[in-house]
């Protein structure tokens, strides 16, 4: 490890992978991957399913096969990686605090900046769950740990707070592992996880799912005893007489996951309240000179496919900003959310746009049946695209053509949604 | 033979057998669960009163103030973080401003220092995130905050670094009368002792009724807490009380010494003296009396909610006494709230009870301080890469969001009461008590447990009895030897 690199990689997840490979791509010779887990990998290690790479690499793969195949790449390379190591702060200056058992505490001046730090899962603390505190509430993501990296089962009788996709997995985990997975319990009127893991996890073992529903009350003593369940209302509030009872040792949380940004906060950089990540523009560079953002720590993704290739271009664009020493001079125009619209990224374009075409994820706020996405800038109307469904569940992108946003000026662009009658 | 059994070692029994431990003494604490602290001292609100609540002659009055100076320099003696931010009681009404004139007064009598009558202006401006319509405050600047596990964790270790025989899991189902004392019946065996001190909290008006006729009940009263993520640790400055009534001291919000903001409790009687659940309408009723204060309130920013039982009782005061029909067997019982703030002067004035009953104190020529705790987070740069140098595992970080090392988990394992639980190394250095509450750390924590307690992962316990969190291996076996 140096006390400089061209550019430091927060994260050897899937998004500081692909950052890295590309940013040595592009002809940085100076990197530095810092990863605080014992391998290379992030969160795919666990997620031992298949069902990734179908997009980036037209096949379908294991999370550890995604992740072996990038960390094979990185090993071509000669960019650094210091495991086990814990980024303590990033400063505005873009000094890197760190420390390991073996280097110590040590302060890397970098040019440039890549965060790639991913996602923690919502608590029940954030959501309030009333009832005990006995042993056997987790979130699912804990569990999967659990099973599939420990090999220890969590629970034998298991419920399921939330439709995420990781507790949709881990509902089809715990069965295959011998577990009895009761319910899965979703407080709003649509899943949030994947259609085809609604399908693949809970279809096909037979668990029912129940929407609009949540958990009002756990018992147990030690650990968990059973928990009770009742429908609610349209304001989410549960409706008495609504109640059933599961008589469950554990309760796997999947309700949501939230963007890791404390490092991103100490550095300066200004957090968006819709996405709970940076705001960046079409490079993934933040608000903050070369110091870009990828992957889940800007939104969080459904598919790991669009982390890499947002994470890929992630690494390019903080080659681009070392290799021409640019100083800052973007000015920015902003992409603002319409009807039915609850966020996009990027945020903002800069009038450094040099691609062929800008593309844009974004997440609808309610479940549309035929609808269409609707583009314009100053009230004129840029572009429309037809969807027959669109659900808060499932990331949605658009791809602009460059020549489109000619003369856009300051004016931005508005996205929204129009259902059609 | 010891010369004194303390029952229980909630605050109460920590501070008790801490102010033992200074004599020439034979001490033991029985405590029925897996570590201290795990009833009413584990789950409160960690306010150190200053001292204008109880009514003036009451014991609670006398010890409250008492408590209330001897505590900021026992903290200070016992390295626990006294977070001195003074309280407000706010009024918000003219009839409310009588009440706060009337606390005034009442905390004169009983010899609070340094009260103030605020209006409403001095009173917004001192803390600005309050609600507008703020009549005035009673302002009482020795008000003090602690977590009050690391106070009672603190004591019942230096105690334990002074000779003083702490026995976990020992309940004690049973209590027979000697010549010369007592004998205790314990899950661990029988301990005998001269004198006997009844620090048992919400059990004790059955440790009482072992030995002696019941001359008191103890009503548990539950109340519930949100507690707020480090990010508002700006929102409040004080802490901040509204009028009491009946109920009690009603629902409050305080900054803590962690820098998480505390919101509750209520007051619920219950049944039971160990179900400390949440429910929804307890939680709802602390929203709403909340906002009262604080209009805008931030609740997404909850980590955890959780709820604690205060051993009231039927009697309007602290009972501090000897036992009539048991001479050597003294009472510490309905200690309820200001019980964590008067602590050290009930252990003092139990002091004075033991030595009027006969037993000899000779302090001890030297009287040691429990070995220093690291807390990694806080060292300077050049001590940080230093320490690791030294230590490596002081170099790799377990718990993210607390910044807790490895090296700092191992110290704790190694402490006078090592933990025997995931929730008792939470205590001890503050892993998983941060916003992702353990979701990433705990399996960490459990692999650490396991091995320094040379057990399976299968026996590793969340909390106390029966708190397991692994239920057996997959198909596959698990990683580990």
């Amino acid at each position: 490890m140096n006390d400089a690199y061209e550019l430091v990689v927060i994260g050897g997840g899937p998004a500081g992978l692909a950052a890295a490979c590309s940013a040595w791509e592009a002809g940085l010779r100076q990197i530095l991957l810092v990863e605080r887990d014992r391998e290379l990998g992030g969160i795919l290690n666990q997620c031992i399913h298949n069902g990734f790479g179908l997009h980036y690499f037209k096949t379908e793969l294991t999370g550890p096969e995604y992740a072996g195949r990038f960390i094979e790449m990185l090993a071509q390379t000669g960019v650094d990686v210091a495991l086990d190591t814990m980024v303590l702060e990033v400063t505005k200056d873009k000094c890197v605090h760190l420390m390991n058992k073996t280097d110590g505490y040590r302060i890397i001046q970098a040019k440039a900046i890549v965060l790639a730090m991913g996602c923690r899962e919502r608590t029940r603390g954030a959501i309030a769950i009333p009832g005990s505190r006995a042993a056997g509430i987790l979130t699912a993501g804990a569990a999967q740990r659990y099973v599939n990296i420990e090999g220890y089962m969590p629970g034998r009788r298991v419920l399921i707070l939330g439709s995420g996709d990781i507790g949709l997995i881990m509902a089809r985990r715990m069965t295959l592992e011998g577990a009895k997975v009761l319910a899965c319990v979703e407080l709003m009127p649509y899943s949030g996880g994947l259609a085809r893991n609604i399908a693949q996890c809970l279809q096909d073992y037979d668990i029912p799912l129940y929407l609009s529903h949540t958990i009002v009350d756990i018992r147990g003593k030690g650990r968990v005893e059973g928990a009770t369940v009742a429908r609610v209302d349209q304001k989410r509030k549960p409706i008495p007489g609504t109640e059933m009872n599961f008589d469950c040792d554990t309760i796997l949380l999947s309700v949501g996951l939230i963007p890791e940004n404390e490092l991103s906060r100490s550095a300066g950089v200004a957090i968006d309240n819709h996405t709970n990540g940076a705001f960046v523009d079409e490079t993934m560079e933040t608000g903050v000179p070369g110091i870009f953002a990828c992957g889940n720590v800007v939104h969080v993704h459904d598919l790991v496919d669009f982390v890499t290739a947002e994470s890929l271009k992630a690494g390019s664009a903080a080659a681009a900003y070392v290799l021409q020493d640019r100083v800052n001079s973007k000015r920015y125009a902003d992409i603002r959310n319409g009807g039915g619209i609850s966020y996009t990224v990027p945020q903002r374009l800069s009038d450094l746009q040099t691609e062929k075409s800008l593309e844009i994820l974004f997440r609808v706020n309610r479940v549309f049946g035929a609808a269409a996405i609707v583009v314009q800038s100053a009230g004129r109307p840029l572009a429309r695209f037809k969807r027959e469904h669109l659900a808060p569940g499932e990331m949605e992108k658009i791809t602009l053509p460059r020549k489109l946003l000619g003369e856009l000026g300051s004016a931005g662009l508005d996205i929204s949604i129009e259902e059609e009658t | 033979m010891f010369d004194v059994a303390i029952i229980g070692c909630g605050i109460v029994g920590a501070a008790l057998a801490f102010e033992l431990s200074q004599y020439d003494l034979s001490v033991a604490v029985l405590e029925k669960e897996n570590d201290v602290s795990c009833g009413a001292s584990r789950a409160n609100s960690g306010i150190l009163h200053a001292g204008y609540d109880p009514q003036p002659g009451t014991l609670m009055a006398k010890l409250n103030v008492e408590g209330s100076i001897l505590s900021e320099k026992l903290c200070r003696e016992l390295g626990v973080v006294y977070g001195h931010c003074g309280s407000l009681v706010l009024a918000f009404s003219e009839k409310e401003m009588q009440t706060a004139a009337e606390l005034y007064e009442r905390g004169v009598q009983n010899g609070v220092k340094g009260l103030e009558i605020w209006d409403a202006e001095t009173t917004k401006n001192r803390e600005p995130g309050i609600s507008e319509k703020v009549a005035g405050a009673l302002y009482a600047p020795s008000a003090a905050v602690v977590i009050p596990w690391e106070y009672t964790l603190a004591l019942a270790e230096t105690a334990v670094c002074n000779g003083v025989d702490i026995r976990l899991e020992s309940a004690v189902t049973g209590i027979e009368k000697m010549v010369d004392g007592y004998r205790l019946q314990t899950q661990t065996g029988n301990v005998e002792a001269r004198y006997v001190v009844n620090a048992a909290g919400l059990y004790a008006d059955e440790i009482h009724n072992m030995i002696s006729a019941a001359a008191f009940r103890i009503i548990p009263e539950r109340g519930e807490y949100y507690l707020l993520d480090k990010k508002m640790v700006n929102m409040v400055r004080h802490v901040l009380f509204q009028c009491p009534t009946a109920a009690g001291k009603g629902v409050l919000i305080a900054p803590t010494t962690h820098g998480n903001v505390i919101i509750g409790p209520n007051n619920e009687q219950i049944d039971s003296r160990d179900d400390v659940a949440t429910t929804g309408q307890g939680l709802e009723t602390v929203r709403n009396h909340a906002q009262k204060s604080v209009p805008h309130l931030p609740l997404n920013e909850n980590i955890r909610n959780f709820s604690g039982i205060r051993a009231s009782s039927d009697q309007n005061d602290f009972i501090i006494a000897e036992a009539k029909d048991a001479p050597g067997f003294f009472d510490l019982a309905g200690i309820k709230s200001p019980g964590l703030t008067a602590a050290p002067a009930i252990a003092k004035m139990a002091v004075e009870l033991l030595e009027g009953a006969g037993l000899k104190l000779k302090e001890k020529p030297k009287f040691l301080p429990r070995p220093k705790r690291t807390h990694f987070t806080e060292l300077r740069q050049d001590e940080k890469r230093a320490l690791i140098e030294n230590r490596p595992e002081f170099g790799h970080m377990i718990c993210r969001c607390e910044r807790v090392t490895e090296g700092e988990i191992l110290e704790a394992l190694h402490a006078p009461i090592p933990p025997r639980s995931v929730d008792a190394i939470k205590r001890r250095c503050n892993a998983g008590l941060g916003r992702c509450q353990g979701g990433f750390c705990a399996p960490r924590v459990v692999e650490l447990l396991a091995r320094e307690l040379k057990i399976s992962p299968l026996e590793v316990l969340q909390d106390t009895a029966g708190s397991y969190i692994l239920s057996s291996e997959t198909k596959e076996g698990s990683c580990h030897e």
